[in-house]
């Protein structure tokens, strides 16, 4: 599909409700070159309305050529996608839709409350519901009383709430969050969570980029894990955290007796304490007689749930195999 | 009610060249530079013969009318420098910085990204070639009496000289960086007026290769043809007579035109304008932002 192609409103569509019904996101195969570099490789995933979708991936794993691609940013290589049931790059899908990019750069030479204004204008918004629009927004994000301060006074954090607002802007029914906290401080990153509980408990679809594993677990409701421009993993945060994770701490082990350890699974090793990823509960005691047959000494044993980090370096390290 | 996308663009260009104080420091530098050369054309009317009488009016006019000549050089120059180191990092800058971003997932079309731009930079250059051109000949005026045969068509060849260059940098803005594409554009428009010269010799050498030098760059460039315009808006009548009386020789002088540009050329240019912006919102549609 070509940009002149995405730009044509509305094309493609076959009926308003088919559209209602469809997924936020959805893309068959979709593919992005850059030259020889394959920087998105047959990305192929729906994400239903309303859910809060988290896309992980180690850094240059392809997640913001993801989110460049769906908003027609960038062009396809091949490969198709559709927002909000039209077809990426679609002018009407895009009136109701958020983004905070990941470089986000607003004008620095207006106001705060300038930029949301500006932003109303090109969503487009009708003129009478910008002054509530922005109100709200700028208490969302804790901007109130730097509404009429110039951007260009703003620290990075300060620029990444406006960013935000402007993503909230005219209720959105899906939202593009770009690695959202990098610029944020704790209480920050705090804030964007409870607004994108807030998002999710009034029906509206986010689109989570981020390598934050813990921020991505506190909030989403289904994953998808990328890494080298490929989907290596899909499904909800109770799919993809079914395993258990056990630690040992352990002495008098060498690296040959660690490494005949990995029937067991995967291993986390930091010293003294080996964190074994996905094993069953089960196989705790035979894992402590091997161990001891080995000549290692266990101090402490301590099954645990699986993290999302536990998983995601699992599923990297498995990548690499 | 909402504008389009477009008018809302070219509004935010405008607001950004007066919230960085480009408007104010063009309007400063304008009314220094006016009352300068309107001090400077006032003491023309007090040269004197060596018997000490003053000129006659019609050798005033003349010498106004040519120093006049070289104002406006410098002054188009300006502007078309201007507005090629504007044009530049138009759209090349906030594609870098990532201020286009959030601005290009709204419902705004690429092509109303460059049309807004253009029309923005292109009301301020407007503007600006008609205010300032019209103080510097109510300052010629005022000064010396002196008023240019065709005031209306010189600003109007100025400005659109300022516009030719603004869009050849917006054109580059949307692939190059912003000083690579203010720098060619500069660079452009000194061949262009180079090439102009060339042409002149050739006229005056009666050398068919280097008069088509001449047509060939008014034809990918307009912008010396334009000014060429300016100059016969400028020259008076007897000035003109007395070029074409010398014949080739005096069509060789980049500083004269015994013509004004004909019809053709002026409808060339509207379809010049025509084609590089439609290149500028083809390039941009297909940029990868």
């Amino acid at each position: 599909m070509s940009a002149q192609a995405a730009e044509q409103p509305g094309a493609a569509v076959s009926t308003e409700e088919a559209a209602a019904g469809s997924p936020a996101v959805k893309t068959v195969e979709l593919t992005k070159r850059f030259g020889r570099t394959v920087a998105l490789a047959g990305l192929s995933m729906a994400v239903p309305r309303g859910e809060v979708f988290g896309f992980l991936g180690p850094n240059g794993a392809g997640k913001t050529t993801a989110v460049k691609l769906l908003l027609g940013l960038l062009t396809p290589s091949s490969g198709e996608g559709w927002l909000l049931g039209r077809p990426l790059g679609d002018l009407g899908a895009r009136r109701r839709i958020g983004y905070l990019p990941e470089l986000f750069r607003y004008q620095a030479w207006l106001s705060a409350s300038e930029v949301l204004a500006l932003h109303c204008e090109l969503a487009p918004l009708p003129r009478s519901s910008w002054r509530d629009e922005i109100r709200t927004v700028l208490e969302t994000v804790g901007l109130t009383d730097r509404a009429g301060d110039r951007v260009a006074t703003f620290s990075k954090g300060i620029q990444q709430r406006l960013g935000l607002g402007a993503a909230l802007l005219g209720e959105p029914e899906l939202v593009f969050l770009d690695e959202p906290t990098s610029a944020l401080d704790p209480v920050g990153r705090h804030d964007v969570r409870e607004i994108i509980r807030g998002l999710a408990s009034r029906g509206t679809a986010v689109f989570l980029n981020s390598h934050l594993l813990s921020e991505v677990e506190q909030v989403c409701d289904r994953v998808a894990v990328v890494d080298h421009g490929r989907v290596i993993a899909s499904g909800t945060m109770d799919d993809l955290l079914s395993g258990t994770a056990v630690r040992v701490r352990v002495a008098g082990l060498t690296q040959a007796n660690k490494n005949n350890l990995a029937s067991y699974g995967n291993i986390d090793d930091e010293g003294d304490q080996l964190t074994f990823t996905n094993l069953n509960a089960d196989r705790v005691p035979e894992l402590v007689a091997s161990i001891v047959s080995m000549g290692g000494r266990v101090y402490e044993v301590a099954p645990r749930h699986q993290t999302l980090e536990d998983r995601f370096l699992q599923l990297l390290e498995d990548e690499e195999k | 009610m909402t504008l389009p996308p477009f008018l809302v663009i070219a509004r935010l260009t405008i607001q950004e060249a007066s919230r960085r104080r480009l408007l104010l420091a063009l309007l400063v530098l304008t009314l220094l530079v006016v009352g300068f050369s309107a001090w400077g054309f006032n003491k023309v009317t007090t040269v004197t013969r060596s018997d000490g009488t003053p000129l006659p009016p019609d050798q005033v006019a003349l010498i106004t009318s040519q120093l006049l000549i070289v104002v406006v050089f410098m002054f188009s120059g300006v502007l078309a420098l201007s507005a090629a180191v504007v044009a530049g990092p138009l759209i090349a800058s906030e594609v870098e910085s990532g201020l286009l971003l959030s601005m290009l997932a709204r419902p705004v079309r690429r092509s109303e990204v460059v049309v807004g731009k253009w029309v923005g930079l292109g009301a301020l250059v407007a503007i600006y070639a008609a205010g300032a051109g019209s103080l510097e000949i109510a300052a010629v005026d005022w000064a010396t009496g002196y008023v240019p045969p065709h005031p209306a068509q010189l600003i109007l060849y100025v400005g659109t000289e300022g516009l030719i260059l603004l869009s050849l940098g917006l054109l580059l803005s949307t692939r190059l960086s912003g000083i690579t594409a203010g720098v060619i554009a500069l660079v452009a428009w000194l061949v262009a007026w180079i090439a102009g010269v060339v042409g002149d010799i050739g006229t005056g050498l009666q050398n068919q290769a280097l008069e088509n030098v001449g047509v060939i760059s008014h034809m990918v460039l307009p912008s010396d043809g334009l000014w060429r315009g300016a100059i016969y808006a400028m020259e008076p009548d007897t000035f003109i007579a007395a070029m074409r009386a010398l014949g080739t020789a005096g069509r060789a002088n980049p500083f004269a035109a015994t013509d004004p540009p004909p019809y053709s050329f002026l409808a060339w240019v509207a379809v010049w304008f025509a084609i590089v912006l439609s290149l500028s919102v083809l390039s941009f549609r297909r940029r990868e932002i």
